[in-house]
């Protein structure tokens, strides 16, 4: 991959958010992630990459505990979040969704107005205490999610009236709306057309200013132009886990230079 | 070779012997499958007309109108109710007919009016005792014999002795005709009489208004308990052998022969409970039990319709799993749902079985003013009509299948339109 052009970037000593230790994740008798260790650090973009079925979608569905919604799965091992273990019995998960954001492969926003979407997370967590608060909430988020300019006049409209792009910058308004620290991404260009995906790239830096991203993705062009770190995983195991610039350009798995330079995956 | 071969018959049609046999075997298929919906379309063609062609003279109603003298020596304002209100209306009949006398001959003169018309005229005075010693124009119905007469259904040319009325009586019926005196208006009596023993009064109230009131106890019953018991085993079931046993056994209940429904609520609701017979709470009840497996059955497929990418949202947002459940699936799965009841309470309108076993094919001549009282329901209404042996009641139970078939059609044009109007708008 050597035409992709990667930006040497610096990656600030940020704290840590996420820290997990020996993840083992189980659907039934499968073993889907065979002991992962990493360290998610404060407004840094992570990439996940890996082939299909490499579990790294599994992985980043751990970090906000989507996965308890599947019943035969069953994970091990430690996810600290600010120190705190997310899988403690006295952790609420739904809290824990409040506080870990998420945006998901297809845009997938609710078949309500445009407005209803955002608000959503708010009303349910009690963010607002009157109307003019949530509307606050409202545009700021659209603000954040660049889609306040294309959706003010049209607030009361369905979500789903919206093009692909603007529907997945919606749903990442919808996210940001419930003040989460951390972005979970899963994939969330890989429906939309490259124009499409550039502003939600360009998107994805700025949200680094605020929050820590995680994004899944397939591809490694889009994983060395918006993140810092990159985690290579491979059948279950997290391979490698580096600064993007060094996983590019000077992998030190063999497994990661042949996935990056096409050879497997 | 062979490569050659196909290649050169891929432009000239029906080359080859295996396209040949591909192509007759599709003109086949097709065929068979365009007699098939024909077969069908004939078959309802044929239900439907002969029900119209038989139930069509059920929507007249052939009328006499005479003009009655209110004798008061007959009818004393201080005896109302009472009085001798058939012998008023006779004697306006003899007026026609003068030459008319001797007692079996007056009888048959006064069979010409139903049964109902002295009842008729009763109500008018009680309502307002000044038309006594007055004449009033009075606008009754014609007993069976003549409105069959009337409508052709009894031939003249049929010999005498296997006529229900005679020569003479066709000639006093001719006579009235000629006078301008008979009459054939829409039989709005139909909707607004509840049955009767007589066919020219015989309605179909009682029977709609049991049919309401069943549903009505049916829909309460069954909708709430339906989408409950779904939304549990969808939505929080854990997923083992106990539900999946469940599941299994709703199915079978949505097989169980009606009949069998039937003898359970005459075993439970009337013998254990004591609850009345006849009554539309208990046919309600029998029905709720029958249509609670399709109202679940419906309600499973329709939240399991739901994209899980909207859950994924919901969930995504932190929201729990009663919000995302009551808050985005089940908004999303209601027209689903709706469609479902429907047709279960429109198969539920039309069950007549259970509804035999706890009596509401009792002869009931008013119409119920509540659940608890006894009633019919309308395809009780049709069992009871078919089995009378009145002649009248032959055009009756076509017509009673015909309105009962209109609500059935309607019910289902309402979900069809449900189904289309809120279909996937994610």
């Amino acid at each position: 991959m050597y035409d992709t052009p990667t930006v040497e970037r610096t990656v600030e000593n940020n704290t840590v958010k996420f820290a997990a230790r020996d993840v083992h994740v189980f659907y039934g008798e499968t073993e889907a992630i065979k002991g992962v260790d990493v360290d998610i650090l404060d407004k840094t973009v992570t990439a996940f990459i890996g082939p299909s079925g490499c579990g790294k979608s599994t992985f980043l569905r751990c970090l906000n505990r989507m996965n308890d919604t599947i019943d035969i799965c069953r994970v091990t091992g430690t996810i600290t979040l600010e120190g705190a273990d997310i899988y403690d019995k006295r952790i609420d998960p739904v809290q824990l969704r409040a506080r870990v954001g998420m945006v998901f492969q297809k845009p997938n926003p609710f078949p309500k107005s445009i407005y209803d979407n955002v608000a959503y997370g708010p009303r349910i967590h009690g963010l607002a205490r009157n109307k003019a608060e949530l509307d606050e909430i409202v545009e700021k988020s659209l603000r954040r999610a660049a889609l306040w300019q294309e959706a003010k006049d049209r607030l009361h409209e369905p979500g789903t009236g919206l093009s692909g792009g603007q529907q997945q910058r919606l749903c990442i308004a919808r996210a940001v709306a419930t003040a989460p620290e951390v972005l979970l991404m899963d994939e969330p260009c890989s429906a939309l057309d490259p124009i499409a995906t550039a502003q939600v790239e360009e998107l994805i830096d700025e949200l680094r200013q605020d929050y820590s991203v995680v994004i899944v993705t397939h591809s490694m062009q889009q994983a060395a132009r918006v993140s810092q770190k990159t985690a290579f995983f491979h059948l279950g195991d997290l391979v490698e886990f580096g600064e993007t610039s060094q996983i590019f350009t000077n992998p030190r798995d063999p497994r990661t230079e042949s996935y990056i330079t096409g050879r497997i995956g | 070779m062979t490569d050659l071969t196909a290649r050169d018959t891929l432009f000239s049609g029906a080359g080859s012997s295996r396209a040949k046999r591909r192509n007759r075997k599709q003109v086949i298929l097709q065929g068979l499958g365009l007699a098939a919906i024909s077969f069908a379309a004939l078959m309802l063609f044929i239900l439907i007309a002969s029900l119209i062609v038989t139930g069509h003279k059920a929507f007249v109603q052939t009328h006499v109108t005479i003009e009655v003298h209110v004798d008061p020596e007959a009818i004393p304002v201080e005896g109302l109710p009472r009085g001798g209100f058939r012998d008023v209306l006779l004697a306006s009949l003899q007026k026609q007919f003068p030459e008319v006398s001797g007692r079996s001959e007056l009888r048959s003169l006064q069979n010409i009016l139903s049964n109902g018309a002295q009842f008729q005229l009763r109500d008018m005075i009680e309502a307002n005792p000044a038309l006594i010693g007055r004449t009033v124009t009075l606008k009754v119905p014609v007993s069976d014999p003549f409105d069959q007469l009337a409508k052709g259904l009894v031939k003249r040319e049929t010999p005498e002795a296997q006529r229900r009325v005679n020569d003479r009586e066709i000639a006093w019926f001719d006579a009235l005709d000629a006078a301008g005196m008979i009459s054939k208006p829409i039989n709005w009596g139909l909707i607004t009489n509840a049955d009767s023993r007589f066919p020219e009064l015989a309605g179909l109230k009682g029977a709609l208004v049991g049919s309401f009131w069943a549903l009505l106890v049916c829909f309460l019953i069954s909708f709430p308990l339906g989408i409950g018991a779904a939304i549990y085993l969808e939505e929080f079931a854990p997923k083992n052998r106990l539900s999946d046993l469940i599941e299994v056994n709703i199915n079978n209940l949505a097989a169980v022969p009606s009949v069998v429904f039937g003898l359970l609520a005459l075993a439970v609701f009337i013998g254990w409970f004591g609850m009345p017979r006849s009554a539309p709470i208990v046919g309600g009840m029998t029905l709720a039990l029958m249509t609670m497996p399709t109202i679940i059955i419906a309600t499973r497929a329709a939240l399991k319709a739901v994209p899980p990418s909207i859950r994924e949202a919901a969930l995504g947002v932190g929201a729990s799993r009663h919000q995302v459940v009551f808050g985005h699936v089940l908004p999303l799965a209601m027209p689903g749902i709706l469609t479902g009841t429907i047709i279960g309470l429109a198969q539920a309108l039309g069950e007549t079985a259970p509804l035999l076993l706890i009596g509401m094919n009792a002869f009931i001549t008013s119409a119920p003013s509540s659940p608890f009282d006894s009633a019919t329901a309308l395809p009780t209404q049709i069992f009871i009509w078919a089995d009378s042996p009145e002649r009248g009641f032959v055009s009756r139970t076509s017509a009673a299948i015909l309105v009962l078939l209109t609500f059935l059609v309607t019910m289902n044009a309402i979900a069809i339109y449900l189904r289309s109007r809120f279909e996937r708008k994610w």
